[in-house]
C-alpha cells in the first residue's frame, strides 16, 4: 500500500484534522448542555464495552452525546495511529509495533488484576491492537520530510493523553483538589489540550498541502519582512481567550454576567457580597455565580477586544509588509474575519442565554481562529528566509523541507 | 393489675411523647422575582415527551397567592449544641418521575436514609457532588423502572445538589442536619417543626437555595412557638 503522492497524505490529513474539528465540536456540545457525566463509567459505558453498548441506550438524552463524543474520539484515534504510520514511512513499523504490544501487553495484565479492571484492560488491548495493526500495515511510503514525523509522533501521545484525561474526567469528577473537584481540572485541560491537537494536525496538513509548497520563495520587496509582532501578540491571546474561555465552561459560568455589552447594567459591575446575593436571587437558571466567575467573564471580554485589535493591527501589519494580496495578507484578513465572527458569537452566546450550539460554535471558531494565526506565522516565517527551504538552520527552515512524495 | 398499669403507662408514654412540641411558622417572599420558564426540552426529549405531565417548569421561586414561599428549609441552627441526636429509621424518598425530580427540596438528618427511586421507565442517572468535606458524593445510573438506591450523608450540609446529566434540567436539592428539628414550606410557604424539641430560646433560620437566608430567634414555651419569615428578592440592578 502506498499513496500515490503527497496528494493522498495530504487529503488523509485534512480529513483527520476535520474529524478533530467535529471532535471538538462534539465536545463542546457535551460541556455546553451539562451532559458529561451522563455516562457515569470509563472505558466502559454503563458496564458495555464502550463499542458494545446497545442502541436503545446510546439514542437516550444526554448519552448520546457523551457517548458519541466517546466513539467520535476513539475513531480520531484511529486516524492518528495511521497518520503516524504514514508520516513516518516504514521506520516507524518498528516503534509502533512495540508500543502495540506494550499496551497489549498492559492490558492484558489488567485482565488479571480483577474484574473491575476488565473493562479498562480490554480497551487498552483494543488500543494496543489498532497500533501492532498499524505498524503491520503493508505501506511502503517513504518518510516525510523533517520536521512532520516528529509532529504526527507528537499527535500520537496527544491524543493517547488526551483520551486518557477524557476518561479520568470522568472517573475522578468526585475527587476534591482543593475547593475544586478533579473532574473540572481534568475537563478543563483536557478542553485546552483539545485545541493545541487540532492545531497540531492543522498545521500537519497545511505543510503536506499544494498551498505551502506553491508559496513563493520570493522575500518580499523593501525592509520588513519577518514575522510582524502583532501575529505573536495575537496568536498569544487567543490560546490566553482559550483558556480563559475553557475555564468558564467547564466551571459552567458562561453567564455569570448575563447582559452585553453590559455587565448588570453597568461598564463594571460591582462584585461585592451585597451585589452577589441580588445577581444569584436574580439569576433564571440553578446555578449560582461567584466574584471569581464575574471577573473571570470581564477578563474573557477585555482579553476579546485585545485579540480584535492584535489581529486587525496583524491585517494591517500584514498588508504593508507583504502586500494584500500575498499569501499572508490573504490569510491574515481570514484571521481577522473569524475572530470578528467569533466575538459575534460570543455576545450571542450572552443573548441567547448560552444556547448550546451557539457555544459550541464558539468553541470550533476559537480552534479556527489558533490554527489560523499558527499557520500565518508558519506562512510568514517560510517568506522570511532568505532560501526557503534550504537553509538548515532552526526549525522554521526545516517546515520548509518539501513533504514526501 | 399492678402489672396491666404498668404496661398501658409504658404504652403511653411511647405513643405520646411528653415534649411533643410544635413550632409553626409561614415564609413569606417580598420583592419580583424573576418568572419561572417552562422547560420546553422536558416534551422534546423522545422519552420524556411520553411521560411529562403537562408543562414542566422551573421551581425557583413558587410562591402562592397570599405571598407565601414554598421550598424553604427551615431548621433550628442555634440552642442545640452538645446534644446528639439518633437518625430516625424512616427514610426520605426521592424520587424521578415525568423527568422531574420530586420533591424539589427534602432535608434529612445526617445518617438518615434517602431512598432514590427511578420511576421512569427508562434510564436517569443521579450525580451528586457535596461541597461539605465527609458527605461523599456518587453518580449512579438508574437503567430500570423502580429501582431505588439508598444513601445518606455524614455531614451536616445546605442543598446539596442532585442532578441528571442524562436529562440536564433535572436537579433538585436535599439539606442534611445534625438535629430533627427541620421543614420545608409548602406551597403556601407554611412549615410546622415537629419533634421533642424542649422549651427554651433557639435561632432558627429559613433558608431558601436562591432567596438567600433569614434568621430569627424564638422561644419555645409550653410546647409551642410560632415564626414568620421574610425573604427577600432585590432587584439585580
Amino acid at each position: 500500500m502506498s499513496f500515490r503522492s503527497s496528494r493522498g497524505l495530504f487529503a488523509y490529513a485534512v480529513f483527520t484534522a476535520l474529524a478533530t474539528l467535529g471532535l471538538i465540536c462534539m465536545g463542546g456540545l457535551v460541556t455546553s448542555k451539562g451532559v458529561g457525566m451522563a455516562v457515569p463509567d470509563w472505558p466502559t459505558s454503563f458496564g458495555y464495552n464502550m463499542f458494545a453498548l446497545p442502541v436503545n441506550q446510546w439514542f437516550h438524552g444526554g448519552v448520546f452525546d457523551e457517548h458519541t463524543h466517546r466513539l467520535w474520539a476513539s475513531t480520531v484515534g484511529v486516524l492518528v495511529v495511521f497518520l503516524v504510520r504514514f508520516l513516518g514511512g516504514v521506520e516507524s513499523r518498528r516503534p509502533l509495533a512495540w508500543i502495540g504490544a506494550v499496551e497489549v501487553a498492559l492490558g492484558a495484565s489488567l485482565l488479571a488484576v480483577g474484574p473491575s479492571w476488565k473493562g479498562a484492560g480490554h480497551f487498552l488491548m483494543g488500543i494496543g491492537g489498532v497500533v501492532l495493526l498499524a505498524a503491520l500495515t503493508g505501506f511502503r511510503g517513504q518518510r516525510a520530510a523533517a520536521p512532520l514525523p516528529t509532529l504526527g509522533w507528537l499527535s500520537f501521545w496527544a491524543v493517547q493523553i488526551q483520551g486518557l484525561l477524557g476518561g479520568l474526567r470522568v472517573v475522578l469528577d468526585q475527587w476534591v483538589v482543593g475547593d475544586l473537584t478533579l473532574g473540572l481540572i481534568l475537563g478543563l485541560v483536557h478542553g485546552c489540550l483539545g485545541q493545541g491537537f487540532f492545531v497540531l494536525l492543522g498545521v500537519i496538513a497545511f505543510c503536506l498541502s499544494p498551498l505551502w509548497e506553491s508559496i513563493s520563495l520570493s522575500r518580499p520587496s523593501g525592509p520588513g519582512a519577518g514575522v510582524p509582532f502583532w501575529f505573536g501578540l495575537g496568536c498569544g491571546l487567543v490560546v490566553l481567550q482559550l483558556i480563559l474561555g475553557a475555564s468558564m465552561r467547564h466551571q459552567h459560568a458562561g453567564l455569570a454576567i448575563p447582559d452585553f455589552p453590559t455587565a448588570y447594567g453597568r461598564w463594571w459591575p460591582d462584585v461585592d457580597s451585597e451585589s452577589l446575593v441580588r445577581y444569584n436571587q436574580n439569576r433564571v437558571d440553578e446555578s449560582s455565580v461567584t466574584a471569581f466567575q464575574i471577573l473571570l467573564q470581564m477578563a474573557h471580554r477585555i482579553g476579546a477586544l485585545a485579540v480584535v485589535v492584535s489581529v486587525g493591527m496583524s491585517l494591517g501589519s500584514a498588508r504593508s509588509r507583504y502586500g494584500a494580496a500575498s499569501p499572508v495578507g490573504r490569510l491574515a484578513a481570514v484571521w481577522l474575519a473569524i475572530v470578528l465572527a467569533q466575538f459575534a458569537l460570543g455576545a450571542s452566546i450572552l443573548w441567547t442565554h448560552k444556547a448550546a450550539d451557539v457555544a459550541t460554535a464558539h468553541v470550533a471558531l476559537g480552534a479556527a481562529a489558533l490554527l489560523t494565526g499558527t499557520l500565518l506565522i508558519l506562512v510568514a516565517r517560510k517568506l522570511s528566509l532568505p532560501e526557503c527551504g534550504t537553509a538548515p538552520v532552526g526549525v522554521v527552515p526545516v517546515f520548509a523541507a518539501r513533504s514526501a512524495r | 393489675m399492678n402489672t396491666m398499669l404498668k404496661l398501658v403507662a409504658a404504652v403511653s408514654t411511647a405513643a405520646l411523647p411528653l415534649t411533643a412540641a410544635e413550632v409553626t411558622g409561614k415564609v413569606s417572599l417580598k420583592g419580583t422575582p424573576p418568572p419561572e420558564k417552562v422547560i420546553a426540552a422536558v416534551k422534546a426529549d423522545a422519552n420524556c415527551g411520553k411521560v411529562a405531565q403537562g408543562d414542566a417548569k422551573t421551581r425557583i421561586y413558587l410562591v402562592g397567592p397570599d405571598g407565601g414561599l414554598a421550598n424553604t428549609i427551615v431548621y433550628v441552627k442555634k440552642g442545640l449544641e452538645g446534644k446528639t441526636f439518633t437518625a430516625p429509621a424512616t427514610k426520605v424518598d426521592i424520587d424521578q418521575a415525568g423527568c422531574m425530580y420530586q420533591p424539589y427540596v427534602s432535608a434529612a438528618m445526617v445518617g438518615q436514609t434517602l431512598a432514590i427511586k427511578n420511576s421512569d421507565p427508562f434510564m436517569h442517572n443521579v450525580n451528586v457532588q457535596p461541597k461539605v468535606a465527609g458527605n461523599k458524593g456518587f453518580n449512579i445510573a438508574q437503567a430500570t423502572q423502580g429501582k431505588v438506591d439508598e444513601k445518606s450523608f455524614e455531614k451536616p450540609e445546605l442543598g446539596i445538589r442532585f442532578a441528571c446529566n442524562v436529562h440536564p434540567w433535572m436537579i433538585a436539592y436535599v439539606s442534611t442536619f445534625e438535629n430533627p428539628f427541620f421543614a420545608v414550606s409548602d406551597d403556601k410557604g407554611n412549615f410546622t417543626i415537629k419533634g421533642d424539641l424542649p422549651d427554651g430560646k433557639y435561632t432558627l433560620e429559613a433558608y431558601h437555595q436562591k432567596g438567600g437566608a433569614v434568621t430569627q430567634d424564638i422561644e419555645v414555651k409550653g410546647g409551642k412557638a410560632k415564626a414568620d419569615f421574610t425573604i427577600e428578592v432585590k432587584a439585580a440592578q
